[in-house]
């Protein structure tokens, strides 16, 4: 696991920020969020297995009589790029089992990491979810074919967020948020060996005694560091040079194997 | 040991993978066969994307054939003469076998027809080669002296453009040598593996190679075939992935040193009896998968934006 650095500089000045808001006890703008990100892009090197990410954050005028009585609830969301997924459906046919059935989703997060204070019935209800397209379970996704059979559309779109969870690029974790301060807090987000790379958004929601107040995002790009980023770009770009090189060192492979490990 | 692979784009277990190698290499030199057939599944079961393993597993069978195919060359049980007819039939074969591949894949059911292949020719050259080869044990056993190659002469022996092959003291037409070749060659690139496990019965069954030259020989048939499998692949799909490859590799060659080792010392017959065991394991494997319910029905395939 390596820590992805966010924020040092950010945190003093979220500091000054939380003084300020505590000194103003009657005051009537509503409370904002922020979040911050030390670096705009996290790059996967050729020891990478997966990562926290940090992120800091604080709230801006925060009622420090909500705070006290722990009224205040964040919630950190990070969405992946958007991809094209075909779910298929396999059924039996003379005893085999065998794809028969697909759907095609557009524009589907291709991970969905999320990071709460509490569990999320102890936040807001199932309806404020919704509406807010938030957990993996309430992320609208489109088939490409919206003329389908309801019934069929329901089940696919089901299956999708199932093998989605299953395969841990959708995760939550209870608790990967923790207030350090009164309006200061800290978010820890998985991202999972398989994270697929591209422009990621962070999002940052707050709640006011189980209200939605307000949103607040940053992008975030994850992308492969330079040899990995140079051997993929190779194998598109010259894809009959390297298909020959990857053949020649498979046989160099061969040949230093045998004179290393002779055994006869 | 975590290990990012670029074209896979997905972080594995490094000493997984050179274990796997390991394995494979071992099973490879002692049969001869290039191991294709093994380290797909293998890779499959990983979690790595299945056209990558395809792909992927070509290009680990070159290193360890080579390395096997040096070994028998400098034992006397390579038959080159034998190989290149061999190869030849098998460049006609591989580039039907292309075509079809595309064919197979525009109908949709490319994976289905891949297994089945898989489970009917695995069940058949297994189960035929272990029959065979219990009975040759039994022979021994019972005292009755061993035949050095089994039965005599067929109808093969019988086709004209006789040729010589002198390291395997073989004089066969060439027809019979080219047809297995072109035979092996589109099994090979629809299956996505070299064919040795099709090839070594083949050679033994029908053309009467002497067994310790048979794995030789096809190895260094293999060479050529996957190297073919390989460059196609990396060219159409892009779906080579060298990181992967190379780790397979390494440990692919130093487990097929030793395997090659082991097998000089079993006797033909202990040799054929075993690979038909470990054949007729990924056939079941394989029809397992197909016939029995999966974990999910449903499957997931993330592509581009």
């Amino acid at each position: 696991m390596r820590q992805a650095r966010v924020a040092p500089l950010l945190l003093l000045a979220m500091l000054s920020f939380t003084e300020r808001a505590t000194a103003q006890l009657t005051d009537s703008t509503p409370e904002s969020i922020e979040i911050g990100l030390s670096t705009d892009t996290i790059y996967i090197t050729s020891d990478f297995a997966g990562a926290n990410l940090t992120i800091f954050g604080a709230l801006d005028n925060a009622d420090p009589l909500i705070s006290r009585q722990g009224g205040y609830d964040v919630i950190v969301v990070l969405e992946g790029p958007r991809r094209t997924v075909v779910v298929r459906k396999k059924t039996r046919v003379l005893g085999m089992w065998i794809n028969t059935d697909s759907m095609a989703f557009q524009d589907v997060p291709a991970s969905y990491s999320v990071a709460m204070t509490r569990p999320p019935q102890d936040i807001t209800h199932s309806e404020s979810y919704e509406r807010l397209a938030l957990r993996a379970q309430n992320i609208h996704l489109r088939p490409m074919d919206t003329d389908g059979n309801p019934a069929s559309i329901e089940e696919f779109t089901a299956a999708l967020r199932e093998r989605m969870q299953s395969s841990e690029l959708y995760s939550e974790l209870v608790g990967g948020v923790q207030f350090l301060s009164r309006s200061l807090f800290r978010a820890t987000l998985h991202l999972a060996p398989n994270v697929p790379v591209g422009t990621h958004r962070a999002r940052a929601f707050l709640f006011r005694n189980g209200i939605f107040v307000k949103e607040t995002s940053a992008a975030l790009n994850i992308r492969k560091a330079g040899v990995e980023q140079r051997i993929y770009e190779f194998a598109h770009q010259e894809s009959l040079i390297y298909g020959v090189l990857s053949v020649l060192l498979a046989m160099l492979t061969g040949w230093l194997g045998r004179l290393v490990f002779r055994r006869d | 040991m975590g290990i990012y692979l670029p074209i896979a784009e997905i972080s594995v277990n490094m000493v997984v993978l050179l274990a796997m190698g390991g394995a494979v290499g071992f099973l490879s030199g002692m049969f001869g066969v290039g191991g294709g057939f093994l380290i797909t599944p293998l890779l499959i079961f990983y979690n790595v994307p299945p056209a990558i393993a395809v792909a992927t597993g070509a290009n680990q069978v070159i290193a360890s054939s080579f390395s096997g195919a040096l070994a028998h060359f400098r034992r006397g049980s390579l038959d080159v003469k034998l190989g290149l007819m061999l190869l030849a039939g098998g460049v006609v074969g591989s580039s039907a076998g292309i075509y079809v591949f595309a064919f197979l894949r525009r109908l949709g059911q490319l994976d289905l027809i891949v297994s089945l292949l898989y489970v009917v020719f695995l069940g058949a050259v297994g189960g035929l080669m272990l029959v065979e080869s219990v009975r040759a044990i039994r022979r021994a056993r019972s005292g009755q002296p061993a035949t050095a190659r089994p039965g005599q002469h067929n109808w093969i022996h019988r086709l004209p453009l006789k040729m010589r092959f002198r390291t395997s003291k073989l004089f066969v037409s060439v027809i019979p040598v080219l047809g297995i070749g072109a035979m092996i060659g589109f099994l090979a690139s629809i299956m996505g593996v070299g064919g040795g496990f099709i090839m070594v019965p083949a050679l033994i069954y029908l053309l009467r190679v002497p067994t310790n030259v048979v794995v030789g020989t096809s190895l260094f048939q293999i060479i050529f075939v996957a190297a073919f499998t390989t460059i196609v692949h990396s060219t159409a799909n892009q779906t080579v992935d060298v990181v992967l490859a190379f780790l397979l590799m390494v440990g692919g060659v130093a487990g097929a040193q030793y395997g090659a080792r082991v097998g000089q010392k079993l006797r033909g017959e202990q040799l054929r009896a075993l690979l038909a065991l470990l054949v007729l394991a990924v056939a079941l494997r394989l029809a397992y998968d197909l016939f029995v319910r999966p974990a999910s029905v449903y499957s997931l395939v993330i592509g581009g934006v």
